[in-house]
């Protein structure tokens, strides 16, 4: 299990624009650097990133090679009610992590 | 003797404008490790409390918070090797002896996670060096080592770092060299790294051979650079470009 670090407040006004910030650890290794052996290290990168709330897609992003290690995504959504945001990195040799985060809309 | 007073002295008129390499970063990378959602070194601080309980380390120092200023004091003394020993050091030495196992790797993931764990309880802290006069000789090959030139650049630490700090190298501000941050989140490396790591990518700068990783001459180094940022806050986990 790759470590993260998902930052949002616990609860938020009905129609408040609320920040989320996440960052997983990962190497993000593109597959065009050769290791110390010459050889090409095969690549390992997170590819795609989905935030649902309340089983509703909000916010996604495609990740590629160019991308730095431990990637950081920050975006907004509209609280519009109380519920469960999951947030979804999947990516290179069957890579998939699913973090959930609970939210109180009031 | 006569060196460790000039170093001392040393310390004392550095001591009135020294500055941390995070003054020298862009806003962007200052507000990267000013706040801890942002700041990848706590993915290793994470790791790190996850290891303080699986390790065992809790099993004798229970919570992790009361070893706040621990890393604010070290290189300490170590009376079984009968010279300074640096943070890292001290937890591979209590794995070994007092926990019967094989330590983890000096750089690896985990012993890098539970030293940027017990830096972190010293944020904010004085660096405290310990007032050990058995540390002096070990103090005094560090100054030395630091103004040693070394390398086909024929280059000593003091040269870049006092008498060229604040100025440029290439594109890239030359800092003061004050170990606070470490170990640290390094752009460069895209991951975390060790003081040691830092001393080895200096050496190789200036295309002389790395010691290897946990010799000797580090820690003296790290102790003199402990002894001259004495009094400045630590950062770890710090953020570096």
């Amino acid at each position: 299990m790759a470590r993260t670090l998902i930052n949002l407040p616990r609860t938020a006004r009905r129609g408040e624009v609320i920040e989320i910030r996440t960052l997983i650890q990962h190497v993000m290794e593109t597959g065009y650097r050769p290791g110390a052996d010459g050889v090409v290290v095969p690549r390992d990168i997170v590819t795609r990133f989905t935030c649902l709330y309340n089983n509703e897609e909000v916010f996604s992003a495609e990740l590629a090679p160019a991308i730095a290690a431990n990637p950081f995504l920050s975006f907004s959504v509209v609280a519009a009610e109380s519920g469960i945001l999951a947030f979804t990195w999947s990516g290179d040799n069957g890579f998939e992590q699913t973090e959930t985060r609970s939210l109180t809309v009031t | 003797m006569r060196r460790l007073l000039l170093a001392l002295l040393l310390a004392g008129v550095v001591a009135e404008a020294r500055e941390s390499g995070f003054v020298l970063m862009s806003p962007e990378t200052q507000a990267m490790q000013r706040d801890d959602t942002a700041n990848p070194g706590m993915l290793w601080v994470e790791e790190g409390r996850a290891l303080w309980d699986s390790a065992g380390c809790a099993g004798c120092h229970g919570d992790v918070a009361g070893m706040r200023g621990v890393a604010a004091r070290y290189p300490a003394f170590d009376a079984a090797s009968g010279g300074p020993i640096d943070l890292a050091g001290r937890i591979a030495q209590c794995q070994e002896a007092r926990q019967g196992r094989t330590p983890f790797p000096r750089e690896s993931e985990e012993a890098l996670a539970l030293s940027a764990l017990v830096g972190l309880q010293s944020r904010g802290m004085p660096v405290a060096p310990p007032e050990d006069p058995r540390l002096a000789p070990a103090l005094a090959r560090g100054d030395a080592l630091y103004r040693q030139r070394r390398g086909q650049l024929d280059l000593s630490c003091a040269q870049c770092h006092d008498a060229n700090a604040g100025r440029h190298l290439g594109s890239s501000p030359i800092p003061e060299a004050h170990p606070t941050g470490y170990p640290l989140y390094r752009l460069e490396w895209q991951g975390m790294g060790s003081l040691q790591r830092r001393l080895r990518n200096c050496m190789a700068g200036v295309r002389s051979e790395p010691y290897a990783y946990g010799a000797a001459e580090y820690i003296e180094i790290e102790l003199f650079l402990m002894r001259r940022a004495a009094g400045m806050p630590l950062e770890t986990p710090a953020v570096r470009p």
